[in-house]
């Protein structure tokens, strides 16, 4: 057995009430804490896609994978391998900035990770940063010296690169398909 | 033509052919029972005593036959009586389609009066589950609902529908259920890349590597688990166990699957499996799973389990591989279609000297019998030998479950109904009550344990009121026996909570539900009573009394390897 890791699941779902839900459950019942979890309509509104990250060696995630494909309201899955996706996260940070000193050093350190400045008051800085959580890490440990006043993420999205796409046939799929074929 | 959501409902389960429905009624499935009696009793109803027998019978309806069950109840606590049914038909896919109906839409989510989230609460213990709130949606919904109930592997499907559904008009088209697949939702469904309805054809490669494992193999083990009595694949499993010539065990679910008394069968696998069973799957070199997820109780350790064996599994849901115990080779596919196909590939092998060294071991446990007591063996072994060779039994679960496994022999898909799974105690009434409604002709014989019965012994006047001649016999050790086992062998027989020195007298029970009961202490006295109760005049109960201490032997612990014999 492979030892655990993060691993990355896209999940095509029927964009319906409740889906949700069901998806986030199967996950608990089989024992697994969702790391990350981000959702959205896709280019055709009735798809939702979820994005899901998990602990769990690949032989498990695999098998998570199978179990998910059970589900009716899912039309597909697919592990992405973190070498051949590209995963981005948007996190929202709120820093207090109260002197001058601390205004530009927080700007300044917004600039080397190309993150941008979103809200402005008298006391604080709003700063937006897109990235894997390496990147995230990075600036977080940077920030915390002065005073996160709040931070919000929304999950890792990922894609896979160049022409691989979810829908694609595999071998597990078309197995599975055959087990859940209708009348 | 415009119809209620009521009437659209019994529609959907007319075209589907259904001619039974288990149910209880209620405040918000109300207009579905009016539906149901303007539709002049083409469909019967069977009214239990409480939801959970309704879904049990249900549930045994669908296992003796083959075909979907039905289930109806209300909102609320009729909905949750319905849950362990739901979840027994679950663990052992079982194919039953259960309707409730819920608060109207203006009360939902204010906790009205018997208001409770179903379909959440179902949602892991169905295959499926549909909340309709739009009454132009509920006859794709129903149709989808049945589909998906039957297909691949087979479980239950709960549709929960607001009241103000049953009652709103839509438009309904008559439609044949050949046809449902290429209309509404179901097409949708099957459009989907995920869903295609493709030609249920198996990997050919797949099939000629394991004919292939199969001729290399000194000693070659079978397992006979569910999917081969789900897929009613009998002949053909008897014919690949013939072409391979090894031992066959089966599991609880696989009873039936080959004819008990069959000179390759070995008898039960697992916890309590034969001895020759479990040592064959620890010394075999090639061990075939057909429909079996080796459970817990069939693979005890999954570390350990057939280590000197490739071990290859055929399956019908993919995410069933390598789920408990990991695999050298699998098929996907539907059993009937993978072992014919293997059966076209294979040619008969012999395993003469492999076979005799595992019937060395013994295929039954062996009790000390005298003429004074009951042994549960005496008690099955008179049975099988009074009652028809097609009676269909029933088993609640505990000791008597395992003895009836052990020792009736059982030889056709269909013939046990039991939960395997999920274990629930009081399944057993019902799904007897599914079984006889469906199979008049047949004889049904419920085996339960004084422990189990009391659970849903109400079922006895739904028995009584349909005339529905079901013979109970009750296995009354006075105690939960299967724990005071564990107890007696693991608890230093500490016997917490399970001694059962309790009413009710079980003979004047069944009088009081008019019907007949019994008690029998000997093989004499249970021959004559059984006798009476074969001429299927009246439903009976007959409580024999065996021994407090009598144990189902042979005995594995859990977690432990196979062979590491507790008890034998």
């Amino acid at each position: 057995m492979s030892e655990n890791k993060l691993q990355t699941l896209a999940v095509l779902v029927e964009n319906e009430a409740g889906v949700l839900s069901q998806i986030s459950r199967l996950f608990s019942r089989k024992g697994y804490n969702i790391e990350s979890l981000a959702v959205g309509t896709t280019h055709d509104p009735t798809i939702s896609r979820i994005t899901i990250e998990v602990n769990a060696d690949d032989d498990r995630a695999e098998l998570l994978c199978n179990q998910l494909r059970k589900m009716i309201p899912v039309y597909s899955v697919k592990l992405l391998s973190h070498n051949n996706s590209i995963r981005r996260e948007l996190v929202l940070i709120k820093v207090k900035a109260e002197d001058t000193i601390v205004r530009n050093e927080v700007l300044q350190i917004a600039g080397v990770f190309r993150a941008s400045v979103i809200d402005v008051s008298v006391d604080t800085l709003t700063i937006a940063v897109i990235g894997e959580e390496e990147k995230v890490n990075a600036i977080f440990d940077l920030l915390k010296q002065h005073g996160i006043l709040e931070m919000v993420r929304t999950g890792v999205i990922a894609i896979e690169r160049g022409a691989r796409m979810i829908t694609e046939e595999t071998k597990e799929k078309d197995e599975f398909d055959f087990g859940k074929s209708v009348i | 033509m415009k119809k209620t959501g009521a009437e659209i409902l019994i529609e959907c389960l007319n075209e589907q052919g259904v001619d039974t429905i288990f149910g209880y009624p209620g405040g918000t499935i109300l207009n579905v029972y009016d539906a149901l009696y303007k539709n002049e009793g083409k469909i019967q109803h069977v009214l239990t005593s409480h939801e959970q027998g309704a879904a049990h019978a249900a549930d045994g309806y669908a296992r003796s036959t083959g075909k979907v069950g039905v289930c109806f109840a209300t909102s609320g606590p009729g909905a949750t009586n319905l849950i362990s049914g739901i979840a027994t038909a679950y663990m052992d896919s079982s194919p039953v389609v259960f309707i409730s109906c819920n608060v109207a839409e203006n009360l939902i989510g204010k906790d009205s009066f018997q208001e409770v989230d179903t379909t959440g609460i179902t949602s892991p213990i169905t295959k499926c589950n549909f909340l309709i709130s739009d009454v132009n949606k509920l006859a794709d919904t129903v149709r989808e609902a049945f589909a998906i109930a039957r297909s691949g592997r087979p479980g239950p499907v709960l549709i929960d529908m607001l009241k103000n559904v049953t009652a709103e008009k839509a438009e309904y088209k008559f439609l044949p259920v050949e046809k449902h697949a290429q209309s509404g939702k179901l097409a949708d469904l099957l459009k989907r890349a995920s869903h295609d309805l493709k030609a249920p054809e198996v990997d050919q490669s797949d099939i000629d590597k394991l004919v292939d494992m199969i001729k290399d193999s000194e000693r070659p083990f079978i397992i006979c688990g569910g999917g081969v009595v789900r897929s009613r694949a009998d002949k053909e499993f008897k014919t690949f166990a013939e072409k391979v010539d090894g031992p066959v065990a089966i599991t609880v679910m696989g009873a039936g699957g080959i004819p008990g008394r069959h000179p390759l069968a070995t008898g039960m696998i697992g916890m309590h499996g034969t001895q020759a069973s479990n040592i064959a799957a620890d010394q075999c070199d090639l061990l075939i799973s057909v429909g079996c997820r080796f459970s817990d109780r069939v693979a005890l350790n999954p570390a350990s389990f057939a280590k000197n064996a490739k071990i290859v599994h055929i399956d019908i849901d993919r995410s069933e591989i390598n789920k408990n115990v990991e695999t050298d080779h699998h098929i996907i596919g539907d059993a009937k279609k993978v072992l014919q196909l293997v059966n076209k590939g294979l040619r008969k092998q012999s395993h003469q000297e492999w076979k005799d060294h595992v019937f060395t071991y013994p295929i039954e446990t062996v009790y000390d019998e005298d003429d004074s007591k009951l042994t549960p063996k005496q008690v099955l072994s008179t049975i099988a030998k009074l009652a028809p060779q097609d009676t269909i039994v029933s088993t609640d679960v505990g000791q008597h479950q395992m003895w009836a496994i052990q020792h009736f022999h059982f030889d056709y898909p269909g013939q046990l109904l039991t939960s395997g799974g999920f274990g629930t105690m009081g399944f057993g009434l019902g799904a007897a009550i599914g079984a006889k409604v469906s199979h008049p002709d047949k004889t049904v014989v419920h085996i339960t344990g004084d422990g189990s019965f009391r659970m849903n012994c109400n079922e006895l006047a739904t028995e009584e009121h349909y005339k529905l001649p079901i013979i109970t016999v009750i296995f009354d050790n006075k105690t939960l026996g299967m724990v005071r086992q564990w107890q007696t062998l693991i608890y230093d027989k500490r016997y917490a909570e399970t001694d059962l020195h309790r009413g009710p007298d079980f003979v004047k029970l069944a009088e009081a539900y008019g019907l007949k009961g019994k008690r029998v202490t000997n093989v004499k006295e249970l021959k004559a009573v059984l006798k009476q109760a074969l001429k299927g005049d009246v439903g009976y109960v007959i409580d024999c009394v065996i021994d407090t201490d009598e144990m189902v032997r042979p005995m594995v612990s859990g977690g432990s390897h196979i062979t590491n014999f507790l008890a034998i």
